[in-house]
């Protein structure tokens, strides 16, 4: 397992590696890239702010969870944060299981997860001003 | 008896600091913790942007009490991943 929540530039290979073992028939790679278009206007940068300790706490908790649902094998998430330029690579995720099927599903029902659950929040700079993206607001209780 | 709290993103922006100590007595629920935070910012109060709580960095409902050196996360919506 490796769960990261870093300014640095994200390491796809590394990501990939963390998750490949003998027994693994598959590894599903997703990368969320920052759009160069969103709202219908030109997006320069994001910045990306995170509650890192509960972030990572987060990360965990879904891979163990998607790791008991769906016989994976093992799980790398990796989001970057700070200043990004369109093209960046803010968000990793890499699943292995013995086989293609799981590993999919998996990796669809983890991104969905994460985006929904990851205390990490997202400003968008683009042509003519910034604006906090406001997403989901996280279910508790 | 103090607890930390913690402000995200526009509610951090609006309030001008990351984080600011509240007096929670003998305990406080997560949500008036937040309405104390608001009377002090009042930014904060006419922003009507939706809010989570986490404590100690776990999701809780807005009733979850909060003590003493606790750490109090008010969570605006999320815009993680891509």
């Amino acid at each position: 397992m490796l769960f990261r929540v870093t300014p640095q530039p994200l390491n796809v290979e590394e990501s990939i590696k963390a998750v490949s073992h003998p027994s693994t028939g598959a590894v599903v790679v997703f990368l969320g890239v920052v759009r160069g278009h969103n709202l219908g206007r030109r997006v320069i940068q994001l910045h990306y702010e995170a509650y890192s300790e509960m972030a990572q706490k987060v990360m965990e908790e879904l891979a163990q969870e998607a790791q008991e649902r769906f016989g994976l094998k093992d799980v790398a998430i990796l989001h970057r944060i700070g200043t990004l330029q369109v093209g960046d690579i803010s968000l990793v995720v890499a699943v292995s299981s013995p086989h293609r099927k799981e590993a999919f599903r998996a990796g669809e029902w983890l991104v969905d997860c994460l985006k929904e659950r990851l205390p990490i929040w997202k400003k968008e700079v683009f042509e003519g001003g910034e604006e906090w993206i406001e997403g989901t607001l996280p279910l508790t209780g | 008896m103090k607890a930390r709290v913690l402000l995200f993103a526009r509610l951090r922006e609006l309030a001008g600091t990351a984080q600011v100590e509240v007096e929670v007595g003998e305990g406080l629920p997560a949500q008036e913790v937040y309405r104390r935070v608001q009377e002090m910012f009042p930014a904060l109060a006419s922003c009507e942007i939706p809010v989570a709580f986490a404590v100690n960095a776990r999701y809780v409902g807005p009733q979850h009490p909060v003590g003493e050196g606790d750490e109090v996360a008010i969570i605006p919506p999320v815009a993680g991943g891509g």
